[in-house]
């Protein structure tokens, strides 16, 4: 079994501008692992976005002068992505709203987490120096 | 990335080329707003040259379609590819929006 290695480590402005450059990264480490087409186009691209965009708006509020740091780790068995922020972190357990109820479907906000869950294998949130969520494609 | 809006006969047509995203889904609603506050009641976005769209996107198709019904008129949506495809029917936003496999057939709905 070969060792996890680090596809790529970076830190970037808490700025929505810089998430396309880094999504557009890792659709071409997704790319040169053969994963499959829609986990390359659609899952990667979505979760990744979602994750960052909560980490600049929520985690950071948006406020100039805080970073984001990201980490692409590849194993045998999955790509893992860890989104580091300076906010204080969230319990995802309580955030468990669904976006398809009839309630919910007509609001402009309320997707990203839920589309997160649903386009990884897992997601998962906790403190490493700051606070970390953790995206996890398994490689079937 | 980038976004543009051509009339096609009483059809206010959106072609939205690259990413919609939380960095730029702003300019697109300005823009259809725009259009709508111009008088335009109909509206097509078309998607045959779009990447991936995230929950801020898909957020403000939900608003657009939101303000353009409060003032009586229409939006529909073209050429999801399949990707595209699969994230409406994820977020159940394929029961929400009129959905056409092809630009001349969304048009032709109106």
């Amino acid at each position: 079994m070969a060792a996890p290695h680090v596809a790529f480590d970076l830190e970037i402005p808490s700025d929505v501008e810089y998430i396309e450059g880094i999504v557009e990264l890792a659709r071409q480490r997704c790319r040169e692992l053969n994963l499959p087409s829609a986990t390359c186009s659609l899952n990667v691209p979505v979760a990744l976005s979602e994750a960052l965009s909560n980490a600049i708006l929520r985690g950071n509020e948006a406020v100039g002068g805080k970073h984001v740091r990201v980490r692409a780790i590849v194993t045998d068995a999955a790509l893992v992505f860890e989104i580091v922020d300076e906010g204080p972190g969230f319990d995802l357990d309580k955030c468990t709203a669904d976006c398809t109820t009839d309630d919910n479907i007509t609001k402009e906000e309320g997707r990203g987490l839920f589309l997160m869950r649903r386009l990884v294998d897992e997601v998962e949130s906790f403190r490493d120096h700051g606070n970390v969520v953790r995206l996890t494609l398994r490689r079937e | 990335m980038s976004f543009s809006i051509k009339k096609q006969g009483q059809v206010a047509v959106v072609d939205v080329e690259g990413q919609l995203i939380v960095g730029n889904r702003q300019e697109l609603k300005q823009k259809v707003l725009d259009e709508l506050e111009k008088g335009e009641k109909k509206f097509l976005i078309d998607f045959s040259q779009t990447g991936y769209i995230d929950s801020s996107g898909l957020g403000v198709l939900v608003s657009l379609s939101k303000k353009i019904r409060e003032q009586g008129g229409e939006l529909r949506l073209a050429n999801l590819n399949d990707d595209l495809q699969t994230l409406f029917e994820l977020t159940k936003l394929d029961t929400l929006f009129q959905i056409s496999d092809t630009r001349e057939r969304a048009l032709e709905s109106f």
